[in-house]
């Protein structure tokens, strides 16, 4: 495997989708738990506890998008195409949850309205997340650099189940990150939860894990081909372990264990995924060596990418310090 | 209609940057004063004015968010030719200016009991260097199109780049950097003081509305005619890049030698005229290139395909030239009242100020239509058709889209003008408004946001 730009920036775009999945998604996590946290107060603990950060979470995603436009326009040009309807509602659910955040606290009256719109924002993003990746996994026609299908191609009994699956898994997340941020009956009522969701994760994943090899012939060969079997083997195997740490820290009243194990579950499950597209981006249609743009795009952008990527890390991992430990609820409120 | 989609959101999203950028450089100032003097009464407009640039801010984001994934569902062509171009240039965007403002905003809003003073100070400062830093590159990739060069394009026509120098620093960028930034101030400036000017007007001791106002005056008067200045060398550089616009911005459809400034008048781009055209001769050649027998092209000069439409570009044009001269009008008369001493108590000045309050956000919007217009038929100016860039979608899809976006975007952010309407009805010496800044997680709430609901009209 030579590690030429297209390669690396592959790596690097992966990098800001994983990246945008595991911090996005408790945030979204936590707006999708809005449907069983009813009480208005508890609720204000929630956004409380991702309100510092959620920003520079789906910053992650415009990376993702900005990057794969940058350095892969073709398939920035017939992805996005092809997931046209899903991801105009994931947009749209984006704006309903980004505002609620600020709106909730300019009304009294209109709280609860803004309330059901951070729920379903967050709801319908994630969902819609999960059935771009189906969409994606399924395999997108193209013909002649350019998106060759219908607009409703998308839309499968497997793609719906991947926006279960997401939709679930960022509840966990969004669960165990309460349960690390906060105290009393929130964080009682999130571990149970946590309980519940990682059976259903779990669940899910191993249907979409099974499923996926009978979709395309090509994901069949490098699950069950030798010798990557042997590599595939690995992941169910972690999954396993990060499954009963998960499961033993939610019993034994850890706090960051569970998040950190669930975080890992996510981790996994995206090595799973990038096992059974690698060399490709767009399935069956576009190695990421067809994609890229040319190299004096990607070696411009890359200069910048080696020396922001981490100061943009330590700076975000400061604001995390800033904001870290558990959310008093006592404290300084107005 | 793929275009109307993306005219309609990037308006909506520009009225927000035209707003927070300004904004985060006057909190920036606002929060140095503070740390410097200790004086409260520049606390009480930090925390004043932080809760409304949170809440533009916060729409300034999802609508942007919405923005850069419209290039490849709206632009699929477009993206695939020219993203190598435009790609890295709004990949640094995002690397250098989103993750800088979005890493140090929750610092800014929640954090200054956590930090201290000096970080928090830092912080501020960190969010307003960041949306200057957005500016630079979505208008470097902006400019571009407008005026490209520094690129090569391959037998597919794919647009790639040969030096990064040059597309960045194209012809048109600095002015239209300039022009843009200025103007994001101009449009705070004149938000601000609309709102100071109302307190002013219930309550004329009131000292957080007093500086409030008189920052504001300042800017208006100083920034204004730079602007203009500005707008003018703006001008001059696009007459030598897009003639096209320029005769479309000035309704000329003949080439004049020696050309009259229209100053009113109905462009008719069927009958290839302007008519009730109301004149001053020469005037236009004057402006244009300063030299009252230039030559000017009309735009019976290009094809017909190859025309902007010029009725829109010719009145938006003078709406923002418009406000221009009225901001000037007002920035003077502030002059004029200050030196007199009268600049609180002049009740008319005031009155102008509240009036004109939203004179920016209508001058930027004219201006990015004069521009966009003017660059039509074009996406990149002489290379790339606007009707070539489209995405291969049903026209359902996007028709319904674009339905859904008008009616999210007018209930969304429709409500969010509304509460920052009636954050700033607040006064901002109120001291419970200052109260809400005790904890490190602003608005958490067993009493919720206190201070407005008594107002709640909702
Ligand atoms: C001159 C300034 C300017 C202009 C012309 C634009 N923007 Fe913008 N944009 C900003 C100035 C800005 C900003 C000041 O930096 C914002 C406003 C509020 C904010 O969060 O940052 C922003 C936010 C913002 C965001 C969210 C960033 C985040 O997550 O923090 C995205 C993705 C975009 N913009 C994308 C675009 C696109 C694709 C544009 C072109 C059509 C565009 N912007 C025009
Ligand atoms: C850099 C990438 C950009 C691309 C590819 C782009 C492309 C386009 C296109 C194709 C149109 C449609 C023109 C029409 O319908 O007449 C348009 C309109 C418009 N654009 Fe841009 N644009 C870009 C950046 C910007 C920026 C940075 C702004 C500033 C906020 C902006 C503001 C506008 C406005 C206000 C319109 C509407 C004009 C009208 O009334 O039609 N655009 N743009
Ligand atoms: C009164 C004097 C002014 C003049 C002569 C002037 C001139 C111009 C010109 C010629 C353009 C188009 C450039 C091009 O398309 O190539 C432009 C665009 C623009 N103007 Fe003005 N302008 C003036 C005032 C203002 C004011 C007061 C504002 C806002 C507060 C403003 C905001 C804008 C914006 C946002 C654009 C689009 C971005 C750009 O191309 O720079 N202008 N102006």
């Amino acid at each position: 495997m030579a590690f030429d730009l297209p390669t690396i920036w592959a790596g690097l775009i992966a990098f800001a989708v994983l990246a945008y999945v595991i911090l996005d998604g408790f945030d979204l996590g936590v707006g999708i738990l809005f449907s069983v946290f009813r009480d208005e107060h508890d609720r204000d603990v929630m956004t409380n506890s991702v309100a510092p950060v959620w920003d520079g979470n789906e910053t992650w995603l415009v990376l993702g998008g900005g990057g794969l436009l940058a350095v892969f326009p073709l398939a920035y040009a017939t992805v996005l195409p092809a997931l046209y309807v899903p991801l105009i509602l994931m947009l749209l659910g984006l704006v309903f949850r980004g505002v609620a955040f600020e709106f909730r606290w300019r009304t009294q009256r209109w709280k609860p309205v803004w309330d059901i719109a951070f729920m379903a924002g967050s709801t319908v993003a994630a969902f819609t997340q999960g059935i771009a990746l189906g969409a994606l996994v399924q395999g997108i026609r193209i013909v002649d650099r350019e998106y060759a299908g219908g607009w409703w191609d998308w839309l499968t009994p497997f793609s719906l189940t991947c926006g279960v699956a997401v939709v679930v898994g960022y509840a966990l997340l969004g669960a165990t990150w309460l349960n690390l941020k906060t105290l009393g009956l929130v964080q009682d009522k999130a571990r149970q939860w946590s309980l519940y969701l990682a059976v259903a994760t779990l669940g899910l994943i191993g249907v979409v894990s099974l499923w996926t090899p009978f979709i395309n012939r090509l994901y069949f060969e490098r699950w069950f081909g030798w010798p990557t079997a042997l590599f595939s083997a690995v992941v169910p195997l972690l999954l396993a372990v990060c499954a009963y740490v998960l499961w033993h820290g939610l019993r034994t009243d850890k706090h960051l264990t569970p998040f950190l194990a669930a975080l890992g579950l996510f981790v996994l499950s995206y090595v799973g995924i990038g096992i059974s597209f690698y060399p490709y981006i767009v399935p069956g249609a576009l190695t990421f060596h067809d994609a890229a743009g040319p190299d004096k795009s990607l070696s411009f952008l890359l200069v910048g990418a080696a020396v922001l990527v981490p100061i943009i890390l330590t700076y975000t991992g400061y604001a995390y310090w800033v904001f870290r430990g558990k959310i008093d609820p006592k404290e300084g409120y107005h | 209609m793929a275009r109307v989609q993306f005219a309609f959101t990037v308006s909506f999203h520009f009225l927000f940057p035209a707003l927070s950028i300004g904004l985060a450089s006057y909190l920036a100032v606002l929060n140095t004063v503070w740390v410097w003097k200790k004086d409260e009464a520049y606390l009480r407009l930090f925390n004043y004015w932080k809760t409304v640039f949170a809440v533009t801010f916060g729409m300034g984001v999802v609508s942007g968010i919405v923005m850069s994934y419209q290039f490849g569902t709206n632009w699929a062509k477009f993206s695939d030719r020219a993203g190598a171009v435009i790609g890295p240039l709004m990949g640094y965007e995002v690397l250098t200016a989103f993750f800088l403002e979005a890493g140090f905003l929750g610092i800014m809003l929640f954090g200054r009991k956590r930090v201290g003073e000096k970080l928090h100070l830092f912080a501020t400062i960190m969010v307003a260097v960041g949306t200057m830093i957005s500016a630079f590159w979505i208008l470097a990739a902006n400019s571009w199109m407008h005026t490209p060069q520094g690129h090569a394009i391959t037998p597919e026509g794919l647009f790639v780049p040969v030096s990064w120098v040059e597309i960045i620093f194209n012809p048109s960028f600095p002015y239209r950097l300039v022009h843009t930034v200025l103007a994001a101030f101009l449009t705070t400036a004149f938000a601000v003081g609309g709102v100071g000017a109302w307190h002013l007007l219930r309550d004329r001791e009131s000292r957080p509305a007093q500086i409030m106002f008189s920052m504001a005056m300042w800017m208006a008067a100083l920034v204004t005619p730079v602007q203009i200045l500005v707008g003018d060398m703006h001008g001059l550089n696009t007459l030598e890049h897009q003639p096209a616009k320029i005769a479309a911005m000035e309704g000329h459809y003949e080439t004049h030698k020696g050309a009259p400034l229209i100053l009113f008048g109905l462009p008719d781009d069927e009958a290839e005229e302007t008519r009730y055209a109301v004149e001053i001769p020469k005037l236009g050649s004057l402006i244009l290139a300063h030299d009252a027998d230039a030559e000017i092209k009309g735009l019976k000069a290009w094809p017909k395909e190859d025309r902007p439409k010029s009725a829109i570009v010719f009145w938006s044009f003078r709406i923002m030239v418009g406000l221009g001269f009225v901001m000037l009008l007002v920035g003077l008369w502030s002059l004029w009242a200050r030196w007199r001493k009268t600049l609180f108590s002049d009740r008319w000045l005031q009155r102008a100020a509240v009036a004109v309050a939203p004179s920016g956000f209508v001058a930027v919007l004219a201006g990015w239509v004069t521009t966009e217009n003017g660059r039509q038929p074009w996406t990149v100016y002489g290379l790339m058709r606007t009707s070539d860039s489209l995405s291969n979608i049903d026209a359902p899809a996007v028709g319904a889209s674009l339905i859904a976006f008008i009616v999210v975007y007018f209930v969304v952010f429709g409500a969010g003008i509304f509460y920052i309407f009636r954050l700033v009805a607040m006064p901002p010496d109120q001291k419970s408004h200052h109260e809400l800044d005790k904890g490190p997680i602003r608005s958490a709430g067993i009493t919720p946001a206190p201070a407005q609901e008594p107002r709640d009209g909702v």
